[in-house]
Protein backbone atom coordinates (compact mmCIF):
# COMPACT_ATOMS: atom_id res chain seq x y z
CA UNK A 1 0.00 0.00 0.00
CA UNK A 2 1.46 3.32 -1.04
CA UNK A 3 1.47 6.29 1.25
CA UNK A 4 -0.67 9.30 0.29
CA UNK A 5 0.50 12.73 1.26
CA UNK A 6 -2.50 14.89 2.17
CA UNK A 7 -2.04 17.80 -0.22
CA UNK A 8 -5.71 18.43 -0.93
CA UNK A 9 -5.53 17.35 -4.57
CA UNK A 10 -6.12 13.67 -4.01
CA UNK A 11 -9.08 13.38 -6.37
CA UNK A 12 -11.63 13.77 -3.63
CA UNK A 13 -14.50 16.23 -3.94
CA UNK A 14 -16.64 17.12 -1.00
CA UNK A 15 -20.19 18.07 -1.78
CA UNK A 16 -23.62 17.24 -0.49
CA UNK A 17 -25.77 14.62 -2.10
CA UNK A 18 -28.47 17.07 -3.18
CA UNK A 19 -26.01 19.18 -5.14
CA UNK A 20 -24.57 16.04 -6.68
CA UNK A 21 -27.98 14.76 -7.73
CA UNK A 22 -29.01 18.13 -9.13
CA UNK A 23 -25.73 18.44 -10.99
CA UNK A 24 -26.13 14.97 -12.49
CA UNK A 25 -29.70 15.71 -13.56
CA UNK A 26 -29.05 19.10 -15.09
CA UNK A 27 -25.99 17.85 -16.92
CA UNK A 28 -27.79 15.08 -18.78
CA UNK A 29 -31.20 16.43 -19.76
CA UNK A 30 -32.50 14.04 -22.38
CA UNK A 31 -35.36 15.54 -24.36
CA UNK A 32 -38.00 13.51 -26.11
CA UNK A 33 -37.29 13.46 -29.84
CA UNK A 34 -40.39 14.96 -31.39
CA UNK A 35 -41.46 18.20 -33.02
CA UNK A 36 -44.81 19.60 -34.02
CA UNK A 37 -44.20 22.43 -36.49
CA UNK A 38 -41.66 24.98 -37.72
CA UNK A 39 -40.17 25.40 -34.21
CA UNK A 40 -38.94 21.83 -34.59
CA UNK A 41 -36.69 22.99 -37.44
CA UNK A 42 -34.97 25.42 -35.07
CA UNK A 43 -34.84 22.70 -32.43
CA UNK A 44 -33.12 20.36 -34.90
CA UNK A 45 -30.68 23.13 -35.76
CA UNK A 46 -29.92 23.44 -32.06
CA UNK A 47 -29.16 19.71 -31.87
CA UNK A 48 -26.95 19.80 -34.97
CA UNK A 49 -23.27 20.62 -35.17
CA UNK A 50 -23.43 24.43 -35.36
CA UNK A 51 -25.11 24.83 -31.98
CA UNK A 52 -24.35 21.34 -30.67
CA UNK A 53 -26.69 20.87 -27.71
CA UNK A 54 -24.83 17.71 -26.82
CA UNK A 55 -22.08 19.76 -25.22
CA UNK A 56 -24.66 20.35 -22.46
CA UNK A 57 -25.42 16.63 -22.28
CA UNK A 58 -28.65 17.19 -24.17
CA UNK A 59 -29.47 14.54 -26.73
CA UNK A 60 -32.88 13.52 -28.05
CA UNK A 61 -34.28 10.15 -27.04
CA UNK A 62 -36.67 8.12 -29.18
CA UNK A 63 -38.89 7.06 -26.27
CA UNK A 64 -40.77 8.95 -23.54
CA UNK A 65 -39.60 6.27 -21.08
CA UNK A 66 -35.99 7.42 -21.53
CA UNK A 67 -36.72 11.16 -21.54
CA UNK A 68 -36.31 13.78 -18.84
CA UNK A 69 -37.66 16.79 -20.68
CA UNK A 70 -40.32 17.34 -23.30
CA UNK A 71 -39.77 20.21 -25.74
CA UNK A 72 -43.16 21.16 -27.11
CA UNK A 73 -41.81 22.64 -30.34
CA UNK A 74 -44.73 23.89 -32.38
CA UNK A 75 -48.47 24.30 -32.73
CA UNK A 76 -50.49 22.04 -30.44
CA UNK A 77 -53.72 21.09 -32.16
CA UNK A 78 -56.64 19.54 -30.32
CA UNK A 79 -56.04 16.35 -32.25
CA UNK A 80 -52.47 16.27 -30.95
CA UNK A 81 -53.37 17.36 -27.40
CA UNK A 82 -54.48 13.88 -26.31
CA UNK A 83 -51.26 12.40 -27.65
CA UNK A 84 -49.09 15.00 -25.92
CA UNK A 85 -50.83 14.42 -22.64
CA UNK A 86 -50.30 10.67 -22.96
CA UNK A 87 -46.62 11.06 -23.91
CA UNK A 88 -46.10 13.35 -20.91
CA UNK A 89 -47.72 10.78 -18.64
CA UNK A 90 -45.43 8.08 -20.04
CA UNK A 91 -42.30 10.00 -19.02
CA UNK A 92 -40.69 8.91 -15.72
CA UNK A 93 -40.37 11.51 -12.96
CA UNK A 94 -38.65 13.90 -12.45
CA UNK A 95 -39.87 15.29 -15.76
CA UNK A 96 -39.76 18.78 -17.18
CA UNK A 97 -41.49 20.62 -20.02
CA UNK A 98 -40.09 23.38 -22.20
CA UNK A 99 -42.74 25.19 -24.19
CA UNK A 100 -40.99 26.42 -27.32
CA UNK A 101 -42.44 29.23 -29.40
CA UNK A 102 -45.56 31.39 -29.40
CA UNK A 103 -47.99 28.66 -30.52
CA UNK A 104 -47.12 26.40 -27.67
CA UNK A 105 -46.90 29.29 -25.18
CA UNK A 106 -50.33 30.82 -25.84
CA UNK A 107 -51.72 29.76 -29.23
CA UNK A 108 -49.55 32.26 -31.11
CA UNK A 109 -51.05 33.54 -34.37
CA UNK A 110 -53.98 31.15 -33.91
CA UNK A 111 -55.12 32.65 -30.61
CA UNK A 112 -58.26 34.24 -32.03
CA UNK A 113 -59.41 32.34 -35.12
CA UNK A 114 -57.64 29.01 -34.69
CA UNK A 115 -60.55 26.79 -33.76
CA UNK A 116 -58.23 23.79 -33.94
CA UNK A 117 -55.34 25.06 -31.77
CA UNK A 118 -54.92 24.61 -28.03
CA UNK A 119 -54.28 28.13 -26.70
CA UNK A 120 -51.14 27.20 -24.81
CA UNK A 121 -49.77 23.77 -23.97
CA UNK A 122 -50.02 24.74 -20.27
CA UNK A 123 -53.73 23.98 -20.59
CA UNK A 124 -52.89 20.28 -20.83
CA UNK A 125 -49.54 19.74 -19.10
CA UNK A 126 -47.50 21.78 -16.56
CA UNK A 127 -44.75 23.89 -18.16
CA UNK A 128 -41.40 24.70 -16.53
CA UNK A 129 -39.84 27.07 -19.04
CA UNK A 130 -41.43 29.19 -21.77
CA UNK A 131 -39.22 30.13 -24.71
CA UNK A 132 -40.64 33.12 -26.62
CA UNK A 133 -40.21 33.54 -30.37
CA UNK A 134 -41.87 32.63 -33.64
CA UNK A 135 -39.90 30.51 -34.03
CA UNK A 136 -37.21 31.03 -31.37
CA UNK A 137 -33.66 30.86 -32.68
CA UNK A 138 -31.46 27.99 -31.45
CA UNK A 139 -29.77 30.44 -29.05
CA UNK A 140 -33.15 31.08 -27.44
CA UNK A 141 -33.77 27.36 -26.99
CA UNK A 142 -30.32 26.98 -25.45
CA UNK A 143 -31.27 29.89 -23.17
CA UNK A 144 -34.41 27.99 -22.22
CA UNK A 145 -32.35 24.93 -21.33
CA UNK A 146 -30.05 27.07 -19.17
CA UNK A 147 -33.09 28.46 -17.34
CA UNK A 148 -34.25 24.91 -16.76
CA UNK A 149 -30.79 24.00 -15.46
CA UNK A 150 -31.00 26.92 -13.04
CA UNK A 151 -34.36 25.64 -11.87
CA UNK A 152 -33.04 22.12 -11.31
CA UNK A 153 -29.98 23.46 -9.48
CA UNK A 154 -32.21 24.88 -6.72
CA UNK A 155 -34.33 21.77 -6.27
CA UNK A 156 -34.36 19.68 -3.12
CA UNK A 157 -34.79 16.10 -4.35
CA UNK A 158 -33.94 14.64 -0.92
CA UNK A 159 -36.13 16.89 1.20
CA UNK A 160 -38.38 14.80 3.45
CA UNK A 161 -41.51 16.18 1.82
CA UNK A 162 -44.02 14.02 3.66
CA UNK A 163 -42.50 14.97 7.00
CA UNK A 164 -42.45 18.67 6.10
CA UNK A 165 -46.09 18.53 5.01
CA UNK A 166 -47.03 16.84 8.30
CA UNK A 167 -45.16 19.50 10.23
CA UNK A 168 -46.88 22.28 8.32
CA UNK A 169 -50.27 20.68 8.91
CA UNK A 170 -49.54 20.37 12.66
CA UNK A 171 -48.55 24.00 12.89
CA UNK A 172 -51.77 24.98 11.20
CA UNK A 173 -53.90 23.31 13.86
CA UNK A 174 -51.54 24.42 16.64
CA UNK A 175 -49.80 21.17 17.65
CA UNK A 176 -46.12 21.36 18.49
CA UNK A 177 -44.28 18.66 16.60
CA UNK B 1 -53.01 18.22 -79.52
CA UNK B 2 -53.86 20.62 -76.73
CA UNK B 3 -57.32 22.15 -76.99
CA UNK B 4 -58.47 25.65 -76.09
CA UNK B 5 -61.73 26.22 -74.21
CA UNK B 6 -63.70 26.88 -77.42
CA UNK B 7 -62.85 23.43 -78.77
CA UNK B 8 -63.53 21.69 -75.47
CA UNK B 9 -66.86 23.49 -75.28
CA UNK B 10 -67.80 22.21 -78.73
CA UNK B 11 -67.06 18.59 -77.83
CA UNK B 12 -69.03 18.83 -74.58
CA UNK B 13 -72.04 20.63 -76.01
CA UNK B 14 -72.34 17.92 -78.67
CA UNK B 15 -72.55 15.26 -75.95
CA UNK B 16 -74.75 16.94 -73.32
CA UNK B 17 -77.91 19.04 -73.39
CA UNK B 18 -78.17 22.51 -71.88
CA UNK B 19 -80.03 21.21 -68.82
CA UNK B 20 -76.92 19.33 -67.78
CA UNK B 21 -74.03 21.52 -68.89
CA UNK B 22 -73.82 25.27 -69.43
CA UNK B 23 -70.74 27.40 -70.03
CA UNK B 24 -69.34 30.38 -68.18
CA UNK B 25 -66.64 32.30 -70.03
CA UNK B 26 -66.30 35.41 -67.92
CA UNK B 27 -63.58 35.41 -65.30
CA UNK B 28 -59.96 34.35 -65.51
CA UNK B 29 -60.74 30.66 -65.90
CA UNK B 30 -63.60 29.75 -68.22
CA UNK B 31 -65.63 26.96 -66.67
CA UNK B 32 -68.43 24.53 -67.40
CA UNK B 33 -71.38 24.59 -65.00
CA UNK B 34 -72.72 21.10 -64.39
CA UNK B 35 -75.93 19.92 -62.75
CA UNK B 36 -74.68 18.08 -59.61
CA UNK B 37 -76.93 15.06 -60.27
CA UNK B 38 -75.10 14.46 -63.56
CA UNK B 39 -71.57 15.13 -62.33
CA UNK B 40 -70.44 11.49 -62.55
CA UNK B 41 -71.81 11.07 -66.08
CA UNK B 42 -70.09 14.26 -67.28
CA UNK B 43 -66.80 13.43 -65.57
CA UNK B 44 -66.83 9.92 -67.00
CA UNK B 45 -67.22 11.43 -70.46
CA UNK B 46 -64.41 13.95 -69.87
CA UNK B 47 -62.15 11.14 -68.71
CA UNK B 48 -62.92 8.59 -71.40
CA UNK B 49 -63.45 10.71 -74.52
CA UNK B 50 -60.33 10.26 -76.64
CA UNK B 51 -60.24 13.93 -77.72
CA UNK B 52 -60.41 15.25 -74.15
CA UNK B 53 -58.88 12.54 -71.93
CA UNK B 54 -58.83 14.49 -68.65
CA UNK B 55 -56.85 11.91 -66.71
CA UNK B 56 -55.83 14.11 -63.77
CA UNK B 57 -58.01 15.77 -61.16
CA UNK B 58 -55.66 18.54 -60.03
CA UNK B 59 -57.93 19.89 -57.33
CA UNK B 60 -61.38 19.57 -55.82
CA UNK B 61 -62.58 22.57 -53.83
CA UNK B 62 -65.63 23.14 -51.66
CA UNK B 63 -67.03 26.65 -51.22
CA UNK B 64 -69.67 27.90 -48.81
CA UNK B 65 -71.57 30.94 -50.08
CA UNK B 66 -73.16 31.50 -46.69
CA UNK B 67 -76.66 31.16 -45.27
CA UNK B 68 -77.97 34.28 -47.08
CA UNK B 69 -77.23 32.92 -50.54
CA UNK B 70 -78.05 29.43 -49.32
CA UNK B 71 -75.73 27.62 -51.70
CA UNK B 72 -72.51 25.68 -51.66
CA UNK B 73 -70.22 24.96 -54.56
CA UNK B 74 -67.90 22.18 -55.56
CA UNK B 75 -65.21 23.10 -58.10
CA UNK B 76 -63.14 20.56 -60.02
CA UNK B 77 -59.89 21.46 -61.78
CA UNK B 78 -59.01 18.93 -64.47
CA UNK B 79 -55.85 18.49 -66.50
CA UNK B 80 -55.12 16.18 -69.37
CA UNK B 81 -51.52 15.16 -68.90
CA UNK B 82 -50.86 13.81 -72.45
CA UNK B 83 -52.70 16.68 -74.21
CA UNK B 84 -51.84 19.43 -71.75
CA UNK B 85 -55.25 21.10 -71.73
CA UNK B 86 -57.18 22.18 -68.66
CA UNK B 87 -60.80 22.54 -67.61
CA UNK B 88 -62.73 23.89 -64.64
CA UNK B 89 -66.06 22.34 -63.62
CA UNK B 90 -68.34 24.18 -61.22
CA UNK B 91 -71.40 22.79 -59.48
CA UNK B 92 -73.83 24.50 -57.12
CA UNK B 93 -75.67 22.71 -54.31
CA UNK B 94 -78.44 23.66 -51.91
CA UNK B 95 -76.87 24.60 -48.60
CA UNK B 96 -79.73 23.22 -46.53
CA UNK B 97 -81.62 20.47 -48.37
CA UNK B 98 -85.30 20.18 -47.42
CA UNK B 99 -84.73 16.95 -45.46
CA UNK B 100 -82.14 18.77 -43.25
CA UNK B 101 -79.34 16.47 -44.37
CA UNK B 102 -75.95 17.66 -45.62
CA UNK B 103 -75.69 19.12 -49.12
CA UNK B 104 -75.07 16.09 -51.31
CA UNK B 105 -73.25 15.42 -54.58
CA UNK B 106 -72.17 12.08 -56.09
CA UNK B 107 -68.52 11.14 -55.54
CA UNK B 108 -66.11 11.07 -58.50
CA UNK B 109 -63.56 8.96 -56.61
CA UNK B 110 -64.43 5.99 -58.85
CA UNK B 111 -63.05 7.96 -61.80
CA UNK B 112 -60.09 9.71 -60.20
CA UNK B 113 -58.58 8.15 -57.07
CA UNK B 114 -57.32 11.65 -56.13
CA UNK B 115 -60.89 12.65 -55.38
CA UNK B 116 -60.99 10.30 -52.39
CA UNK B 117 -59.02 12.50 -49.97
CA UNK B 118 -60.13 15.77 -51.57
CA UNK B 119 -63.75 14.83 -50.98
CA UNK B 120 -62.99 13.79 -47.44
CA UNK B 121 -61.47 17.23 -46.85
CA UNK B 122 -64.52 19.00 -48.26
CA UNK B 123 -66.70 16.80 -46.09
CA UNK B 124 -64.59 17.47 -43.00
CA UNK B 125 -64.33 21.25 -43.29
CA UNK B 126 -67.56 22.18 -45.10
CA UNK B 127 -69.92 19.31 -44.49
CA UNK B 128 -70.59 18.38 -48.10
CA UNK B 129 -71.73 14.77 -48.41
CA UNK B 130 -70.29 12.81 -51.34
CA UNK B 131 -72.64 9.91 -52.01
CA UNK B 132 -70.97 6.70 -53.14
CA UNK B 133 -67.64 7.65 -51.56
CA UNK B 134 -65.87 4.47 -50.34
CA UNK B 135 -64.69 5.89 -46.99
CA UNK B 136 -66.17 9.28 -46.14
CA UNK B 137 -64.55 10.08 -42.78
CA UNK B 138 -63.03 13.29 -41.42
CA UNK B 139 -59.48 13.63 -42.73
CA UNK B 140 -57.95 16.54 -40.77
CA UNK B 141 -59.97 17.12 -37.62
CA UNK B 142 -60.39 14.52 -34.89
CA UNK B 143 -63.19 12.02 -35.43
CA UNK B 144 -65.33 13.37 -32.59
CA UNK B 145 -65.12 17.05 -33.61
CA UNK B 146 -68.42 18.92 -33.78
CA UNK B 147 -69.41 20.87 -36.88
CA UNK B 148 -67.66 21.90 -40.06
CA UNK B 149 -65.27 24.85 -39.46
CA UNK B 150 -65.15 26.45 -42.91
CA UNK B 151 -68.90 27.05 -42.98
CA UNK B 152 -69.69 30.75 -42.79
CA UNK B 153 -71.98 30.30 -39.77
CA UNK B 154 -69.62 27.98 -37.86
CA UNK B 155 -69.40 28.39 -34.10
CA UNK B 156 -66.51 26.63 -32.41
CA UNK B 157 -67.50 24.28 -29.62
CA UNK B 158 -66.78 25.41 -26.04
CA UNK B 159 -64.63 22.48 -24.99
CA UNK B 160 -62.83 19.59 -26.58
CA UNK B 161 -61.92 16.73 -24.20
CA UNK B 162 -62.09 19.13 -21.26
CA UNK B 163 -59.85 21.82 -22.83
CA UNK B 164 -61.37 25.23 -23.51
CA UNK B 165 -61.34 25.97 -27.22
CA UNK B 166 -61.48 29.79 -27.05
CA UNK B 167 -58.50 31.78 -25.83
CA UNK B 168 -60.50 34.02 -23.49
CA UNK B 169 -62.07 31.05 -21.69
CA UNK B 170 -58.66 30.00 -20.39
CA UNK B 171 -58.27 27.02 -18.11
CA UNK B 172 -54.62 26.88 -17.26
CA UNK B 173 -53.48 24.06 -15.02
CA UNK B 174 -52.91 25.39 -11.54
Amino acid sequence: MTEHIKTGDGGIIITNSEDLMNWARLSSLWPMGFGLACCAIEMMAAYASNYDLERFGIMPRPSPRQSDVMIVAGTVTFKMADRIRRLYEQMPEPRYVISMGSCSNCGGPYWEHGYHVVKGVDRIIPVDVYVPGCPPRPEALIGGFMKLQEKIRTEHPLAPEVFMEMQAAHQEIGIQA
Amino acid sequence: MSMVFEEIKKVISEAFSEEIVTFSEEGLQPAILVDPRSIVRVCEFLFTDSRLYFDFLACLTGIDNGPVKGTMEVVYHLVSIPYGHKLVIKTTLDRLPTDASLPTIPSVSEIWKTADWHEREAYDLLGIYFSGHPDLRRILLPEDWEGHPLRKDYQAQDKYHGISVRYEDGNKLS
